[in-house]
C-alpha cells in the first residue's frame, strides 16, 4: 500500500512528533521502502496461526497487594525538565510537575 | 602474565592477580582507565566516566579481597552499556532525550555486579534507544572500529563492543534485540552471548522491544562470558517476564568434550547475502569442530528471510508504545518554547529523538493505527510462530545451531546510514532468534581481508535451545582451547600517551 504525505502528517500527529513538510517528504521516502520491505508478509499464509506476542508462554505473575516501594519523589523529581519558554527552573513545584495550563 | 599484558588478560586471570594480592583492584582500575585517557578521545567508546566514583568502587573491592571474601569478579572493571541504570550516573541511552538524565535507582544488572564487589568503569555509547547496527545513530557521536578507524563497530552496543576489542575494560555489558550483542561482537572480534529471553531482568534497563530486548556478557572468551552470566542471570521480581529458575553455574560445562556433538548447519544462512570472505571463515571453524568430533548436520530454518520483515513491524510497534513516556513532562528533554500542552509534547519529542529513532516510531504508530492492525501486527505475531517452530524441528535434529553473525565484515561509516533497509540486513542472521527468545552468541572465528587490505574478524555465530547457554558456552569454550582467534587484539594507534 503507497504511502502519502497525509499518512506520514497524520501518523506523526499520532506519536505527537511534530514534522514540518520537508522532513515528512525525506521521512515518507524512507517509511515507503521500510514499509515495502514488511509487505513480504502478506505473500504468506498465516490462517489459523496462533499469534505469537511474547517470546515465552507465561502469565502474568501475582503477588500479595502489599506497600514494596518506598516513596522516591524527591528523588525522581531531580530529573524534572527545565520549565521552558524563557523560564530555566526545574519544571516542578509542591511535589508536582508544571505543565501548560490544560482547562480553562 | 607479564605486567604490559594486562589488559588482555581473562576474568580469571584477573581475579587470580588480585586474590594472590599481586596487584590490587585499584592498580587494575587504573591500568584501564589510563587505556581510556589515551585511546578513548579517539575511539568515542565511552561517554560516561566518574573516575570517583569508580576507583570509590576499586577500594571498597580491595577490602573485601583482604577480607578473604572476595567473588570471582571482586575488583574487576566492567564497562556498563548506557542503557542501564545506575545511581548517580548519567544514564542516556544515546539520546538527547535523556541527555541530562542522572539514574535515581539501579537496575537489576547493575546491582547484580555491585553485589558482586565488580568495579563499574563508565558508561559506554551506543545507538539512540538500541536501535541501530553500526553505533551511528547515537547523539554522542559515532564509535570508531578498533580494528580500521574508518569501520562502525557494529550496534546497537557499539561502545562497549570497541571497548571490550580496544582492551578498554576487563569486559562489558550489552543488550541485543535484533543483533545488538552479536552483530558488534562479530564485527570487533570478540565473545558476546544473547541469554534466552527472561534469563536476565529487565528491570532498569531502558526499553526498546520488551518481547525481544535481554542483556547480556560481551568479553574476551567464553569462559569469560560464563564468568558474566553467573553474575547477570537470575530471577527478579521487579521483572514480569523474569523467568523464576533455580541458578544456574554457566561455567559447569566448560571441559566437556565436544565429541559426538551435533551441530545443524542451516541452508538459509549460507545463501546469497553472504560475503564469500566471511562464508570462507565460518567454513574453516566448521572444519575446526569437525576435528573435535562434531557431527555435521544441514538442516533448513525456512522462515528466516521472513525475519527481518516481521521485526520491523514488532519492534517498532513496541518501541512506540515504549516511547511514549518521553513526553517532556517528569524527565528527559522538554522544548524551550512551546504554545499549549499538545505543542510542548510535539515540540519536545521532535527535538529530543534522532531520526532513526523517529522513523520507527512512525513505523510502528502506523501498523498500531486503526484499519492496519491485522494487516501487519497480528500478521507479524503469526509469522513469528512460524519462524519459532523452524527452530523447534530444527532442535530434533542438532544440539546447536552455527552459522555467520553477520552477513559481513564491518563495513565503512556513513556506508549505511541513508539506507535504513541496508542497514536492517545488517541483523538477516540474529533477528529470528530474538523473535523465537532463543540464545545466541558470536564467537570470534578469523579474519577476512577488505579490499584495502585490512584485517577483520569474523564472527562464528551459535545458537542454542532454551536455556542452554551452559551447554554454547562449552562449546565455545573447547573452540577456543584448539585456536586463538579470541585472544587477538587490534594494534591501535597511538593516542594521548
Amino acid at each position: 500500500m503507497a504511502l502519502s504525505i497525509e499518512d506520514i502528517k497524520k501518523v506523526a500527529h499520532l506519536a505527537r512528533i511534530e514534522i514540518n513538510e520537508n522532513d515528512a517528504n525525506a521521512t515518507l521516502s524512507k517509511l515507503s521502502g521500510i514499509l515495502a520491505l514488511i509487505e513480504q508478509m502478506q505473500a504468506v499464509d498465516t490462517s489459523g496461526i496462533e499469534p505469537m506476542s511474547h517470546a515465552q508462554d507465561l502469565s502474568q505473575r501475582l503477588r500479595d497487594d502489599v506497600v514494596t516501594k518506598t516513596n522516591l519523589r524527591d528523588e525522581f523529581q531531580k530529573n524534572a525538565p527545565i520549565l521552558g519558554n524563557g523560564s530555566q527552573e526545574p519544571a516542578v513545584a509542591g511535589g508536582l510537575y508544571l505543565v501548560p495550563k490544560v482547562i480553562e | 602474565m607479564a605486567k604490559n599484558d594486562l589488559s588482555n588478560g581473562s576474568l580469571k586471570s584477573y581475579a587470580d592477580l588480585l586474590q594472590s594480592k599481586q596487584i590490587s583492584s585499584v592498580e587494575l582500575t587504573q591500568e584501564f582507565l589510563a587505556r581510556i585517557h589515551r585511546y578513548n578521545p579517539s575511539i568515542n567508546a565511552f561517554i560516561a566516566l566518574d573516575e570517583a566514583k569508580t576507583l570509590a568502587q576499586a577500594k571498597a573491592a580491595d577490602v573485601r579481597i583482604a577480607s578473604g571474601k572476595a567473588a570471582p569478579l571482586t575488583g574487576i572493571p566492567i564497562a556498563q552499556k548506557d542503557i542501564f541504570c545506575a545511581k548517580g550516573w548519567p544514564t542516556t541511552c544515546g539520546s538527547k532525550m535523556l541527555a541530562n538524565f542522572v539514574a535515581p535507582y539501579d537496575a537489576h544488572v547493575i546491582s547484580q555486579f555491585d553485589a558482586a564487589g565488580a568495579v563499574n568503569l563508565g558508561k559506554t555509547n551506543m545507538d539512540e534507544f538500541a536501535m541501530g547496527s553500526s553505533n551511528e545513530t547515537s547523539y554522542f557521536g559515532g564509535v570508531k572500529n578498533p580494528w580500521s578507524f574508518d569501520r562502525v563497530p557494529g550496534g546497537s552496543s557499539g561502545g562497549s563492543a570497541a571497548a571490550v576489542a580496544a582492551r578498554l575494560c576487563a569486559a562489558a555489558t550489552g543488550t541485543d534485540t535484533g543483533g545488538s550483542i552479536r552483530q558488534p561482537a562479530s564485527l570487533c572480534g570478540f565473545t558476546g552471548l544473547k541469554p534466552t529471553y527472561g534469563v536476565v531482568s529487565r528491570f532498569g534497563m531502558i526499553a526498546f522491544a520488551s518481547s525481544l530486548d535481554q542483556a547480556g556478557p560481551m568479553a574476551k572468551s567464553a569462559e569469560d562470558c560464563a564468568l558474566m552470566m553467573n553474575v547477570m542471570a537470575g530471577f527478579d521480581e521487579r521483572d514480569s517476564t523474569s523467568l523464576d529458575r533455580a541458578k544456574e553455574d554457566y561455567c559447569r560445562d566448560l571441559n566437556k568434550p565436544l565429541a559426538g556433538l551435533k551441530i545443524g548447519l542451516p541452508k538459509e544462512f549460507f545463501a546469497e547475502g553472504l560475503s564469500a570472505d566471511v562464508g570462507k571463515v565460518i567454513g574453516n571453524s566448521i572444519a575446526e569442530y569437525k576435528k573435535l568430533g562434531a557431527e555435521i548436520i544441514d538442516i533448513s530454518l525456512p522462515n528466516t528471510g521472513l525475519s527481518i520483515p516481521v521485526y520491523y513491524v514488532l519492534a517498532p510497534a513496541e518501541a512506540s508504545s515504549n516511547l511514549s513516556r518521553y513526553d517532556g513532562v517528569r524527565y528527559g528533554h522538554r522544548a524551550d518554547s512551546y504554545t499549549d500542552l499538545m505543542d510542548m509534547y510535539c515540540k519536545s519529542r521532535a527535538q529530543g529523538f534522532g531520526a532513526e529513532v523517529k522513523r520507527r516510531i512512525l513505523i510502528g504508530t502506523y501498523v498500531l493505527s486503526a484499519g492496519y492492525y491485522d494487516a501487519y501486527y497480528l500478521k507479524a505475531q503469526q509469522i513469528r510462530r512460524l519462524i519459532a517452530q523452524d527452530f523447534v524441528e530444527a532442535f530434533k535434529q542438532c544440539d546447536v545451531i552455527m552459522g555467520p553473525a553477520a552477513p559481513s565484515t564491518a563495513f565503512k561509516a556513513g556506508e549505511k546510514v541513508d539506507d535504513p533497509v541496508a542497514m536492517y540486513l545488517q541483523d538477516i542472521y540474529t533477528i529470528s532468534t530474538n523473535l523465537a527468545g532463543l540464545p545466541g552468541m558470536s564467537v570470534p572465528a578469523g579474519f577476512a581481508n577488505s579490499n584495502d587490505g585490512k584485517a577483520l574478524p569474523v564472527g562464528l555465530q551459535i545458537i542454542g535451545n532454551y536455556f542452554d547457554e551452559a551447554r554454547m558456552l562449552n562449546v565455545a569454550h573447547q573452540y577456543q582451547q584448539v585456536t586463538d582467534w579470541h585472544n587477538q587484539a587490534p594494534s591501535l594507534p597511538e593516542g594521548n600517551a
